[in-house]
């Protein structure tokens, strides 16, 4: 497999927060016919960033920046924590360990697989480093 | 005439300005009693720097005489009105003779001469056209030189833009402000003013500007901007920059300006900021004498680099009126557009909100970042938003709070941009 499989994309939108704004956003994304798989929204006082996975990115992206919104890809990484208790816990020492820095991360959850999206500086190193340490990683192609 | 020696300048000068005054002194009630109150006489101006013993004129004389208390020449003398409407009370009308049309066309046919404009430019107007003086001013200017002129108007951005490219535009004429929108409307149109347009150069002015928004244009499109000013009471847009840019050309036979320190009306120095007073001498329907513009500048007298030796002023820093005072600091919105205009993540569009929280100014600046400088990161944001609070902290020594914005959240302007929004109750 492909490393590349192993690095998803994300869709970082900015959004204004004021009344209204968030709504009007995701009108946009669904007039778009943009298929959201997890976001994640990230508030300061007067603006917020809308974080997220959505079908076939490099097209939305464009549909999206074609109406003016401001978005951004973002590579970021998977970890699958089904079924194992504390593999959460163990993900994160593994990375932190490895000098690997987590900016943030948020849930996702489908019918089969369950996990966590983390945005980190180096998306390669860091599924190099999971991987080795027998953690599953999300892949592109099981969104 | 536009490179006569200074001394000969200042004698034509005055001797327009013994004939205007003796004139209004004998012929009209209100320069009359104006010059009597202050105890001034004819006889008492001997020269030209004896203008400061004549009393100045405020735009509320205008209001005061609306619509037509200060015309000098019977009605049918008068061939066109301009009306500013005023942001408070009642309108200021401005009447023009057949001379006075005459003479502002003039101003401008040697201001557009000046930065080369000529029989082969096309020029788009998109100032707006009627009450207003912007887009009859240039249209008439740009005529006399021989040029094309588009006479668009404000509006229809889209359409503008297209005209620009079908006609093979080579000036604009517009408010700063609204070729900064039109840049963008081109670019969302799929349009690069630089490459798909023949735009070389635009006279910008009607708002006050900065050298920051000059560079942004400029590196945005390659159009070289001119700056022009001039304002309805004097008629209309009249004096531009030459090639040299450095400074507003004012021909010595057109107009005397003085620049006076606004509190104490004193005369400021060659070089030094203060509040721009004009003598009309030429103008017949509605002469002007001392009038004081509220718009903040400096003169210098030194020849230019061009060979001119008229007079020149600064760029207009802003005006009088529209000086805030925050936690009593004295700012001009243009220092705050010059600081944001430096700062590269930082977009075209900006506002400024003054409120007073708890009896204390607070100033809140909204600016439209610049798609590449978004992050996904909130600390890339708020470090960013910091840079900027601490840029305007260092140029206007007032802390300001800022807020980012998405490009096009922020309101668009046509005409005049109205950028600040002071809701402070005193
Ligand atoms: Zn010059």
């Amino acid at each position: 497999m492909m490393a590349d499989d192993e690095i998803l994309t994300q869709l970082s939108i900015f959004v204004n927060n004021e009344p209204g704004r968030l709504a009007a956003v995701a009108g946009i994304l669904k007039e778009c016919g943009v298929n959201m798989k997890a976001c994640n929204l990230a508030e300061s006082n007067e603006f917020g960033i809308l974080r997220a996975i959505v079908d076939d990115p490099d097209d939305a992206y464009e549909r999206i920046k074609s109406k003016g919104l401001i978005v951004r890809k973002t590579d970021i990484v998977g970890i699958s924590i089904d079924n194992v208790p504390g593999s959460l816990f163990e993900a994160a020492d593994v990375l932190g360990k490895a000098g690997i820095n987590i900016d943030y991360g948020y849930a996702y959850a489908s019918k089969d697989r369950e996990g966590l999206f983390i945005r980190v500086d180096d998306p390669m190193k860091a599924a190099e480093v999971l991987k080795s340490a027998g953690i599953d990683i999300i892949r592109r192609s099981e969104i | 005439m536009e490179c006569m020696p200074r001394a000969e300048l200042e004698r034509m000068q005055y001797m327009q300005l013994k004939k205007l005054v003796n004139n209004l002194y004998s012929f009209n009630g209100f320069y009359h009693d104006r010059m009597r109150d202050a105890g001034v006489h004819p006889d008492d101006i001997n020269c030209l720097g004896d203008i400061v013993k004549l009393p100045f004129m405020y735009k509320q004389d205008l209001r005061d005489h609306y619509p037509t208390g200060l015309f000098t020449v019977p009605g049918n003398e008068v061939v066109r009105y301009h009306v500013s409407s005023g942001t408070s009370g009642k309108p200021t009308l401005v009447g023009y003779t057949r001379g006075d049309i005459d003479y502002w066309t003039e101003t401008l046919a040697r201001s557009f001469t000046s930065i080369g404009i000529g029989i082969d430019d096309i020029m788009q107007v998109s100032y707006g056209y009627g009450l207003f003086t912007g887009g009859l001013g240039a249209h008439y200017g740009a005529e006399k030189v021989g040029a094309t002129v588009v006479p668009v108007g404000t509006g229809s951005t889209e359409r503008q833009i297209e005209l620009m490219q079908d006609l093979d535009v080579t000036v604009l004429a517009c408010t700063p402000s609204y070729f900064v929108h039109m840049i963008e409307v081109a670019k969302r149109m799929g349009i690069d003013i630089r490459n798909d347009t023949v735009l070389r150069k635009a006279v910008l002015g009607a708002e006050p500007w900065s050298e920051g928004m000059r560079k942004h244009i400029e590196d945005s499109t390659g159009v070289r901007a001119y700056d022009i000013y001039g304002t309805s009471e004097m008629a209309g847009p009249m004096f531009t920059e030459c090639e040299t840019r450095d400074g507003i050309h004012i021909p010595a036979d057109m107009m005397y300006a003085e620049i006076i320190d606004t509190e104490t009306g004193e005369p400021c120095a060659d070089g030094e900021r203060g509040e721009l007073v004009v003598t009309m001498l030429r103008k017949e329907a509605m002469p002007l004498i001392r009038f004081r513009v509220k718009d903040i500048c400096s003169i210098t007298h030194e020849p230019c680099a061009c060979g001119r030796t008229s007079p020149r002023i600064s760029r207009i820093f802003g005006r009088a009126d529209d000086m805030l005072i925050i936690r009593g600091i004295n700012v001009f919105p243009s220092q705050i557009e010059y600081t944001l205009m430096h700062i590269p993540q930082v977009g075209d569009q900006y506002r400024i909100l003054l409120d007073r929280v708890d009896s204390l100014d607070h100033a809140v600046i909204q600016v439209e970042i610049r798609p590449e400088a978004f992050s996904d990161r909130i600390e890339d944001m708020t470090r960013l938003r910091s840079h900027i609070e601490s840029e305007l902290k260092k140029y206007l020594n007032i802390a300001v709070t800022v807020e980012l914005k998405a490009p096009g959240e922020l309101p668009r302007f046509e005409g005049k941009a109205k950028r600040v929004i002071d809701r402070r109750v005193l």
